[in-house]
């Protein structure tokens, strides 16, 4: 028979697990937030996200060969195929893939490569925050 | 009469050691082989394989995989900056199970300019890697079904027409 302190301390390491995990996930309308602020203190005059500012970005080139939808398609409730190596690509649009948009450093690691593949640079708090309540307003 | 049947001696004891030389090779090369193309590490098969089959150690020597580590914000015209975290743990295990071969020929370490690679895919026709369905040499998994798990057995490769 294990000890009786094996059951408090085994209850704790969940509840320590269980906290870590959720601090690391996120839903969709958390990060939109957590952009709104980082808008608001880039741009003073900052007047909220648009979905339809979101999808003519989405849809656009911006000076490079690629556009988003190039790999993720013009509506990702869809699959998507990497311009390049063909991989298919799971739908971006949370309603469709609840995946999607749940854990910020995935975002931002994503944000940070395609940003520098589609527009040569970082995107800003108020395109990410865009291009999210496009992708919120898919289903 | 006595010298040809020394002569003949002679032979069958060179043949028998080449054939045995030979032998050791292949098993020494396909044991290397099978042994590094199941070589797994969880955050190289996430990271990697979610833009392009994960290509396995074995089919570049440890100098290419630290050029390709050390340059993948700039990665074959795509950004595939990760952090440091997991490109020390990614580096460290492609490093470890690297190739022993000669490596890429390009400036880029691309596995498809080894000439290992350019050996076994020569017959194949720019047509046919040009294909919609294969694209690009390195698309692996468009011919080789098991790529994804380090299957690359030539005798379940299927190539795309069309």
């Amino acid at each position: 028979m294990p000890p009786a302190v094996s059951r408090p301390l085994s209850l704790l390491a969940v509840a320590g697990i269980l906290a870590a995990a959720a601090a690391a996930a996120a839903t969709p309308g958390e990060l939109q937030t957590g952009y709104e602020a980082i808008a608001r203190k880039e741009t003073p005059a900052f007047a909220g996200f648009s979905a339809s500012r979101g999808a003519e970005f989405f849809r656009s080139t911006h000076g490079n060969d690629w556009s988003c939808s190039t790999c993720h398609t013009a509506k990702p409730v869809v699959q998507g195929r990497h311009a390049k190596t063909g991989n298919v690509i799971q739908p971006l649009a949370p309603a469709v893939n609840p995946g999607r948009f749940s854990d910020a450093a995935k975002v931002e690691k994503w944000f940070k490569r395609n940003c520098a593949d589609v527009l040569g640079r970082a995107c800003t708090a108020q395109e990410k925050g865009d291009v999210l309540a496009f992708l919120r307003s898919l289903n | 009469m006595n010298i040809d049947r020394k002569r003949r001696l002679f032979d069958l004891v060179v043949w028998i050691t080449s054939s045995l030389l030979a032998l050791s090779l292949l098993a020494i090369d396909a044991q290397a082989g099978s042994r590094n193309l199941a070589a797994d590490n969880a955050t190289w098969r996430a990271e990697c394989g979610s833009c392009h089959v994960a290509y396995p150690p074995a089919l570049l020597p440890a100098a290419d995989w630290r050029r390709l580590m050390g340059s993948l914000a700039r990665h074959f015209g795509a950004d595939a900056a990760i952090d440091a975290k997991a490109a020390a743990e990614i580096e460290a295990f492609l490093a470890g199970n690297a190739g022993r071969g000669e490596g890429a020929s390009d400036a880029a370490p691309r596995i498809t300019t080894t000439r290992w690679f350019r050996h076994e895919h020569g017959q194949l026709s720019a047509a046919v890697l040009g294909s919609p369905k294969v694209k690009t040499a390195a698309n692996c998994a468009a011919c080789h079904p098991g790529a994804t798990s380090g299957d690359f057995n030539e005798h379940a490769v299927t190539i795309p027409r069309g």
